[in-house]
């Protein structure tokens, strides 16, 4: 017997065969052992309640309590508020990714291209900009998930800086709208905060091997008048 | 080793399922630690207010648990389908599955897979199943050193310590003690080296830096694993997690079959029960999810082991199944009085505290680990405070109850605690024999120091083996009543 077929043979003397314990040949589809039925009750928040300029608020807030920077910009302020960080941080050479228009940037730092540059080259640039895919106010996180505006994932990982643009249409209040409108398909990565250890006597220290400094551009439309 | 339905445990002289002495041998010497304990309660302290804040913005916190327990127990009512759904998602999306019926074919997969690469080291995500199976050890046995990339982990790692907290596995070791190992066994340390945490955390970045970019090969646990999907997934807070399941070009996880979810929007609950029970926090910093192999995105090759070790051995037990619901969030120790005071070593085994008194002897045999579901006062705290509404307490009990019918099967001589349940049953039947034993227990007042009576005679020696007895009142009860009431009754 292979270590599969064993463990799937315990599994099933383990259930007492009272339950679907697993298909053994390789081949067989996982539909060929329907499993029981068996109601989840799903009684929590799967919608927020929050208006936009609350949700916003809230997501601004969540961030800044875990150290980040937000600043707040409509999208014609975008590339200034972009300049604005980059500048003040001192950063002179910014990775950015192919899907990431930055050619306005009105400073003289140098945008360096991701053409598959290694870890090691990673490290050498002073920081990275990107777009991100989702954000959860509750929770201040925000989702980055490879598309183009993103990048791959060593991007917004080796260099210690990272700009995330987050714009108002991307920010949903709760976790399970966030994982609703994200494809499980593409590498996910959940940032709350930069990275972070309480090892030594559970003391928070920020920036362990992550971006030590991470900067929220958040966009929203201009208020209506 | 016992085996339950003829499913076999997790063997003997691999792994850290098993300490070298019993519970209380081991206990008595963490107590006398002060150290130790100093270091203990501040952390649990501290851990339990963070935890309790971030639960309580939750108002469906209640809800979520009911999810969470739900989902799991499901889950392990259909592990075979769940499991096979999960090799056949991550295999289309271009990962390789392997079986491992226990640690030293999970340990031989992995060091085989390492081999292929022709890595001469590794960088590792603080997993406790890979330590569960004595990973580390096997890998050296190869020519292959494993860098712990986890603060703590690395803390323990060169400190040539075992872990003492699933969470935070140097909790035992305070600034000073991390101190002195760093400038003992790190490489190029500045010897200036200050005790602040923010001074030996930028000491770990530099040490680990290196081998993070240069790394080829990463191994990995995983915190959940979705079958609908293929979706494996790692909740971290360093970045240490990040750098070793991006950067190596050979990815390989290691994960206990229980910790397959079925769907998807699984995560709803479990993204938000883990982060708030486990480090307090809203969200833990970092949480990757990746499915099989990203073309021009992280680790072009990837494996997936998928390890028994005991745990279909735990599922063979109706009631005793419930502990491999267990989600890893550590807030079970945090609130227990005995963990807070003996840490986590006196348990044996990389599973401590009351999670670990329930899950370890079910992995390796109830014999192997007879203490374990001893080391508890029953109080219920862990309970009220698992995010997936294990009952650890009742569970003990159950472990309790089969390791006095093993040993009765095997006509070895059970613990003191069942002999002593059995003595105080037979007293209790009969409202004679407990008046006398009553009556005899006030003797204790004269044996007793301070309100406690550290050894009673035999066969109550027995009982206070392992705790204090309360010094008895002056009065029984029922002479209380006879005096107050006359013979009314």
């Amino acid at each position: 017997m292979t270590a599969r077929e064993e463990v799937l043979a315990r599994i099933r003397t383990a259930l007492g065969g009272t339950a679907s314990g697993g298909t053994a040949p390789a081949s067989a589809a996982p539909s060929g052992t329907a499993p029981v039925a068996d109601a989840v009750p799903r009684g929590y928040r799967t919608q927020g309640e929050l208006d936009v300029t609350v949700l916003l608020d809230l997501l601004a807030e969540r961030l800044r309590d875990y150290g980040c920077t937000v600043r707040p910009a409509t999208p014609g302020e975008v590339m200034t508020a972009v300049a604005e960080a980059v500048g003040q941080r001192g950063a002179r050479r910014v990775v950015v990714p192919p899907g990431l228009d930055l050619a306005d940037l009105p400073t003289g730092t140098e945008i360096v291209a991701d053409d598959g540059l290694s870890p090691a080259a990673l490290d050498t640039v002073d920081g990275v900009v990107t777009g991100a895919a989702v954000a959860i106010a509750e929770t201040g996180t925000i989702v980055l998930d490879g598309s183009p505006d993103q990048g791959r994932r060593a991007l917004s990982l080796v260099p210690d800086y990272h700009v995330c643009i987050v714009r108002a249409e991307q920010v949903v209040a709760l976790v399970p709208e966030a994982l609703a409108r994200l494809d499980p398909g593409r590498p996910l990565t959940w940032i709350s905060g930069p990275s972070a250890t309480s090892d030594i006597e559970l003391d928070r220290v920020q920036g362990v091997h992550g971006p030590r400094t991470l900067e929220v551009i958040l966009v929203a439309p201009e208020p209506r008048q | 080793m016992s085996t339950f339905l003829g499913i076999p445990t997790a063997p003997r002289g691999v792994g850290h399922l098993r300490g070298d002495e019993p519970f209380p041998v081991a206990a008595r010497k963490a107590l006398a630690n002060t150290q130790l304990r100093r270091n203990l309660g501040k952390a649990t302290t501290t851990i339990r207010a963070k935890r309790a804040a971030v639960v309580a913005e939750l108002p469906d916190w209640e809800e979520l648990r009911e999810a969470g327990r739900a989902i799991k127990a499901h889950t392990m009512r259909n592990l075979g389908h769940y499991l096979t759904e999960l090799e056949s998602q991550v295999t289309a999306r271009g990962g390789t599955v392997h079986w491992a019926r226990d640690a030293i074919e999970a340990n031989r997969i992995v060091t085989d897979l390492v081999k292929a690469t022709g890595a001469a080291e590794v960088v590792k995500v603080k997993s406790i199943v890979t330590d569960e199976i004595g990973l580390n050890d096997a890998l050296a046995q190869a020519g292959i050193h494993a860098y712990e990339t986890d603060l703590a982990e690395l803390i323990v790692q060169l400190g040539r310590d075992r872990p003492s907290h699933i969470l935070v596995p140097a909790i035992h070791r305070n600034r000073a003690e991390i101190r002195d190992i760093f400038l003992r066994e790190m490489d190029g340390v500045d010897p200036g080296l200050t005790d602040t945490p923010a001074a030996l955390t930028e000491a770990a970045r530099l040490h680990l830096r290196r081998a993070f970019l240069s790394a080829r090969v990463g191994i990995s646990g995983a915190n959940f694993a979705v079958a609908e999907t293929g979706t494996l997934c790692v909740l971290e807070s360093e970045g240490n997690g990040r750098m070793c399941l991006t950067l190596p070009d050979t990815l390989i996880t290691v994960m206990g079959i229980e910790k397959v979810v079925p769907a998807w929007r699984d995560l709803d609950v479990f993204m938000q029960l883990l982060p708030r029970s486990s480090t307090g926090e809203r969200m833990n910093p970092y949480t990757s999810m990746w499915t099989g192999v990203t073309p021009g995105d992280g680790p072009q090759e990837f494996h997936l082991v998928l390890l028994d070790n005991g745990r279909t051995a735990a599922l063979a037990d109706q009631t005793g199944r419930q502990a491999l619901h267990c989600i890893r969030c550590s807030a079970c120790l945090n609130v227990c009085p005995v963990y807070e005071r003996t840490g986590g070593h006196a348990y044996g085994s990389v599973y401590p505290g009351p999670i670990g008194a329930v899950l370890s002897p079910q992995l390796t045999g109830v014999e192997d680990n007879a203490s374990l579901p001893y080391a508890s006062s029953l109080c219920g705290a862990c309970y009220d405070a698992c995010p997936v509404k294990i009952d650890i307490p009742s569970l003990l009990v159950h472990l309790r109850a089969r390791h006095v019918e093993e040993a009765a099967r095997a006509h070895r001589v059970a613990s003191p605690e069942s002999v002593t349940m059995a003595a105080a049953s037979w007293v209790m039947a009969s409202p004679s024999r407990w008046a006398a034993a009553q009556r005899a227990s006030r003797l204790g007042r004269v044996v007793g120091r301070g309100g406690r009576i550290r050894r009673l005679p035999w066969p109550l020696s027995a009982w206070t083996a392992a705790r204090d007895a309360p010094e008895p009142p002056a009065q029984t009860f029922r002479q209380w009543w006879r005096a107050e009431r006359g013979d009314r009754s």
